[in-house]
C-alpha cells in the first residue's frame, strides 16, 4: 500500500469513527490537544486502524502515539514489517 | 398532610416519543386517537412472536447533537437530550456558561433497562470478532444512568444528578423525587424525566418469553387496548419526556409560563411477585392515597386520572380495583380515566414521564385524551375510560399512574395552577 492510501485511508477514519472536522486534520495535528480527541477516542481509533490495515498494535506502541504523522508512519512500518 | 412551604410547579415540557418528535405534534395526536403502532422496523421481527411496536419515526439525533457527541451515545440518551433540549427552551432557561446559576440545577432521570441498542452491539462483538474489539464506549452507552449524566453534561447541570430504575415507574419516581429535592430546599429548578430505547430483537423475545407483549401483529393500530376485553398483553414504544421543574416563587420571580403544580407524590411496593401486581390492588391504591394525602385532596378532587393502563390482563383489572379503593367507589366511578398507552405503546422507563406531560396537558388545556382501541368493555374493568374520542372537562386535579416490575408502585398529582389547597 503507497504512503499517500494510507494517509488517505486514515483520515477518512478519523471522520467516519470519530466524527472529526475533515478540514482540522494535517499531519502535524495532535490527537488531544487539535483534534479533542480524548483517551476513549484513541483506544476507538487504534481499534479501527487494526482493522483497516489488518495490523497489530500493542499496547506500549500506542502510547507514544501523539500526532496524525506519528500513527501514520506506525501504520507503514507495521504494513512494511 | 405535609406542609410545604417551597410548592414545586412545572414550567417546561420536551419530548421525543412514538407520536411526534415535540410537545403540540405528540398532543395533538393523541387528543385525535392516533396510534403510534406499526411493523417493527429496528430489525427484522420474522423470529420473534411479536412484530409490531411503537417506534419514534424519523428521529435525527444531529437536530441536538454534533455528529462526535451523538455516535458516542446510545438512542435512548439522544432521546432524552432532544426532549430536554425542548423542555429547557419551552421554560426559557439556559444554564451553559453560567457555572453560578448552574449549581443550583440538577437532574432526576428514569430508564428501565438503559442503553440495550449499545449492549446487543457490545455484546455480538463479543461473541463474533472477540474481546480485544469491544468498543470502549460500550459502557458508557450502555449505563442507565447516562442519561442523566449526559443532560449534566450538554446543559451544563451542575446540581445534584440522579438516576432512577425502578422498571416502568421509574420516570414517575424521577419527578417525584426531583419535585422533593425542590421541596426540600437543595435546589430551585430540576430537570425530571424518563427515556427509554429497547426495541431490539433480545428484549422483544425476553418480553414474549414473559408472556408480557401483545402478539395482534396484523393489526397494529388496535394491539394496545387497555381495558378493552379483547387486550392480549401491552406494546413496546420508546422515547423520552422532560418536565422542567420549579421551585413557585422563582417560577413566578421570573414570570415563567406555570403549566401545573406538582401537588402529590406517593409509593408503595406490592412486596408480591416479579411481574404480577398483587392481586385486588391494594398495593397500588396504597400509592393514590399517598399522592392524595401528600397534596391534601380527597379522592372525589381528582377529575383526571391517566393510568398505567398497560393493555395486559392483570394490570388493568387491578388498577381498576385499586383506584375503587383508593379514591373510593362513589369518586372513582365519576373519575375520567383514560390510558394514553392505548397510543405511544409502553414506553417502560419513559412511560411516567410522557403520561406526566399527558396529564399536565390535560390540565392546561381542559382536555382528557382518550383510551382508544376500547370497543368491548371488561366487565371487570367498568369504571370510565373515556372510550376513544377526548372529553372536554374542567381539569383541576389529575392523577398519574406507573407500576414497575419487582412491585414498584407510584402516584404523582398534577394540580392547575393555584388550585391546589393549603
Amino acid at each position: 500500500m503507497e504512503r499517500a492510501e494510507i494517509e488517505a485511508k486514515f483520515t477518512q477514519l478519523l471522520v467516519s469513527e470519530l466524527g472529526l472536522d475533515e478540514a482540522k486534520i494535517n499531519p502535524e495535528a495532535r490527537f488531544e490537544e487539535d483534534l479533542e480527541v480524548d483517551s476513549l477516542g484513541v483506544v476507538e481509533l487504534l481499534m479501527a486502524l487494526e482493522d483497516e490495515f489488518d495490523v497489530t498494535i500493542p499496547d506500549e506502541e500506542a502510547e507514544n502515539l501523539a500526532t496524525v504523522r506519528q500513527a501514520v508512519e506506525l501504520v507503514v512500518a507495521k504494513l512494511a514489517g | 398532610m405535609r406542609q410545604h412551604d417551597r410548592r414545586v410547579v412545572v414550567t417546561g415540557l420536551g419530548t421525543v416519543n412514538p407520536l411526534g418528535l415535540d410537545v403540540e405534534s405528540s398532543w395533538a395526536a393523541a387528543r385525535a386517537g392516533v396510534s403510534g403502532v406499526d411493523r417493527i422496523t429496528a430489525f427484522d421481527p420474522s423470529n420473534t412472536a411479536t412484530k409490531i411496536a411503537a417506534e419514534v419515526g424519523d428521529f435525527d439525533p444531529l437536530e441536538y447533537l454534533e455528529h462526535k457527541e451523538a455516535r458516542r451515545l446510545d438512542r435512548y440518551t439522544q432521546f432524552f437530550v432532544a426532549a430536554t433540549s425542548q423542555a429547557l427552551d419551552d421554560a426559557g432557561l439556559d444554564y451553559r456558561g453560567d457555572d453560578r446559576a448552574a449549581a443550583g440545577v440538577g437532574a432526576v432521570v428514569g430508564a428501565g433497562l438503559g442503553g440495550m441498542h449499545s449492549f446487543i452491539e457490545g455484546l455480538d462483538t463479543l461473541r463474533e470478532r472477540g474481546a480485544a474489539r469491544v468498543n470502549p464506549l460500550t459502557i458508557t452507552k450502555l449505563i442507565p444512568n447516562m442519561a442523566a449524566g449526559y443532560a449534566s453534561i450538554a446543559f451544563n447541570l451542575q446540581g445534584p444528578t440522579n438516576c432512577t430504575v425502578t422498571a416502568c415507574a421509574a420516570s414517575a419516581n424521577a419527578i417525584g423525587d426531583a419535585a422533593e429535592m425542590i421541596r426540600r430546599g437543595i435546589v430551585d429548578v430540576m430537570v425530571a424525566g424518563g427515556s427509554e430505547a429497547v426495541i431490539v430483537e433480545f428484549a422483544v423475545a425476553a418480553f414474549n418469553s414473559s408472556k408480557a407483549l401483545s402478539t395482534r401483529n396484523d393489526e397494529p393500530t388496535r394491539a394496545s387496548r387497555p381495558f378493552d376485553a379483547g387486550r392480549d398483553g401491552f406494546v413496546m414504544g420508546e422515547g423520552a419526556a422532560t418536565l422542567i421543574l420549579e421551585e413557585r416563587e422563582h417560577a413566578v420571580a421570573r414570570r415563567a409560563r406555570i403549566y401545573a403544580e406538582v401537588s402529590g407524590y406517593g409509593m408503595s411496593s406490592d412486596a408480591y411477585h416479579v411481574t404480577l401486581p398483587r392481586p385486588g390492588g391494594a398495593g397500588q391504591a396504597r400509592a393514590m392515597e399517598m399522592a392524595l394525602k401528600d397534596a391534601g385532596l380527597q379522592g372525589s378532587d381528582i377529575d383526571y386520572i391517566n393510568a398505567h393502563g398497560t393493555s395486559t390482563a392483570a394490570n388493568d383489572r387491578t388498577e381498576t380495583s385499586a383506584i375503587k379503593i383508593a379514591l373510593g367507589e362513589q369518586a372513582a366511578a365519576g373519575v375520567a380515566i383514560s390510558s394514553t398507552k392505548s397510543m405511544t405503546g409502553h414506553l417502560l422507563g419513559g412511560a411516567g414521564a410522557l403520561e406526566a406531560m399527558m396529564s399536565v396537558l390535560a390540565i392546561r388545556d381542559g382536555i382528557a385524551p382518550p383510551t382508544i382501541n376500547h370497543d368491548d368493555p371488561d366487565p371487570e374493568c367498568d369504571l370510565d375510560y373515556v372510550p376513544n374520542v377526548e372529553r372536554s372537562m374542567t381539569i383541576r386535579h389529575a392523577m398519574s399512574n406507573s407500576f414497575g416490575f419487582g412491585g414498584h408502585n407510584v402516584a404523582l398529582i398534577f394540580s392547575a395552577p393555584g388550585d391546589r389547597p393549603h
